[in-house]
Order: C-alpha cells, then sequence, then structure tokens
C-alpha cells in the first residue's frame, strides 16, 4: 500500500504515492481512519505532492475524513496539489470548506 | 468509416479501473493530447468505469465493454455494462447526487465526465443496462495549423 504515515505533535501527515480512485479511495479509508482512531490527532495533513491522478472519488474519500476529524474536534488539510487535481476539487467546492495549499 | 476504432473488455472488478484509463490514454495520444487533455480523458473513463462497477453491477461480476474510435481529430468513447441501469438519468446527472453516500461517494461522475468531456450522452434501460458515449475533440497544435487552412483551401495535407 502507497500510503505513508508521519506523526508529530498531534499532526497526522498522511502522504499518499499513488493513483486515487475508487479501487484505491478505499484502502486509503481504511488505513487513515485506523490511524486516527489510533493517534487521535488535533489535524490531519493530507500531502498530495505524488499523486498524479485524482477522480471522484477522492472528493468522497476527503469528506469522509473531514467529517471524522471534525467529530474528534480536530482539522484537515490538503498540501502540494497539482493542477490536475485542483481543478476535480473545484468543481465539487470542497476547496471552500477544506483548507487547500499548492 | 473511423480512422481507428479499438473494443476492449473486461470484467467489473475495481482493480480493472486503472487497466480502463490508462489502457483508453494510450489509444487517445495518437491524437497528440496535451498532459491536461490526456488527464480529462483519463478522469472521464474512470468515473464511468467506476459507475459501471458500483452501481451498474453493485459489486458483483459482470462484464464491461469498451469502444474507442477517432474520427478526424476527435475521440469517441462508449462505455457500457448489462448491469441494472439508471432509474432517473436527469437526477444521476446533477451534482452531488448519489444513491450510495455511504459507499462516500461523491455524487461528482456525471459532473466530472461533462466538464472534462464536450458531450456526455447516456443511454439506459432498466434491468438492461447502460451505455455511456463520450466525445472530446483534440485541439491541433500550432503546428498544423497551416496544414489544414492548406487542406481547407483544397489542397492535400
Amino acid at each position: 500500500m502507497n500510503i505513508n504515515f508521519i506523526k508529530q505533535d498531534k499532526q497526522l501527515i498522511v502522504e499518499i504515492t499513488e493513483e486515487i480512485d475508487h479501487h484505491v479511495a478505499e484502502k486509503i479509508r481504511r488505513k487513515v481512519d485506523d490511524e486516527i482512531t489510533r493517534y487521535m490527532p488535533r489535524k490531519t495533513i493530507f500531502d498530495f505532492s505524488r499523486v498524479t491522478f485524482m477522480d471522484s472519488a477522492g472528493i468522497g474519500m476527503i469528506i469522509g475524513r473531514y467529517k471524522m476529524m471534525k467529530l474528534i474536534g480536530g482539522s484537515l488539510e490538503i498540501v502540494n496539489i497539482s493542477q490536475t487535481v485542483r481543478r476535480i476539487l473545484e468543481m465539487s467546492g470542497i476547496d471552500r470548506i477544506i483548507p487547500m495549499a499548492s | 468509416m473511423y480512422d481507428n476504432e479499438m473494443k476492449l473488455e473486461f470484467l467489473s472488478k475495481s482493480c480493472n479501473e486503472a487497466f480502463a484509463r490508462i489502457t483508453v490514454a494510450a489509444f487517445a495520444s495518437q491524437l497528440d493530447p496535451t498532459i491536461e487533455e490526456l488527464a480529462d480523458i483519463k478522469t472521464a473513463v474512470s468515473e464511468a468505469v467506476t459507475n459501471s462497477i458500483i452501481h451498474g453491477y453493485e459489486d458483483s461480476e459482470g462484464i464491461i465493454k469498451i469502444k474507442g474510435k477517432i474520427i478526424k481529430n476527435t475521440i469517441e468513447i462508449e462505455i457500457s455494462d448489462t448491469g441494472k441501469g439508471i432509474e432517473n438519468i436527469e437526477l444521476a446527472r446533477k451534482p452531488l447526487y448519489t444513491t450510495k453516500a455511504n459507499l462516500e461517494r461523491s455524487g461528482m461522475g456525471f459532473t466530472i465526465m461533462e466538464n472534462f468531456m464536450d458531450e456526455v450522452q447516456i443511454d439506459s434501460v432498466l434491468g438492461l443496462g447502460t451505455k455511456v458515449i463520450m466525445r472530446k475533440k483534440i485541439k491541433k497544435h500550432l503546428v498544423n495549423i497551416e496544414e489544414e487552412e492548406f487542406a481547407s483551401l483544397g489542397g492535400v495535407s
């Protein structure tokens, strides 16, 4: 599974290193939820620097984790987004609720 | 007659989503698309194939067929399944509408297809299956403009 976790100061950095589609999103969802439940971070940061492709499955996956972080009183952020991925996120409008940085 | 044509058939397994979009992208690459155009095609194919897998066949095993056609500088992609069909196409096309919120589906599939392709046609019959036909014109690069003008003046390029 091409996903790395970095934990420091109650921040969980999730680095994804593969194309995010429905097949992969389900695996990411399970792994990340497991990690959040155990570590209870104040903030989860998705590092998308190595995500070269994402379809709408990624939107659902992000919204799901955003809700989970809200539920435990934390926040979610996405960093290092490529232009291609950004277009998808903007189309869904989640760029208005989740902080994102290129 | 088409300038080129291809057919692809595979099982409705989610691991084939990547296979499908990469194969179609390879077929489309003969039109010399930009990276962005190629990403558009890959994303649209991924959405349609995922729809067939989770909505058409609802994760049971079925066959998904893809036909690719190239007509001049337009690519036509037809993705079909013999799954359960779409009850209300109008509703399915709506952004954020989903019947599978429990699976964290965003309801953005058709919206993305429509935004990334020039044309999206959906034919569906309940109990028989769904066919999505998408077309996208690949813009010619600057180098080819002269050639095209020459051809439009009656020359043979």
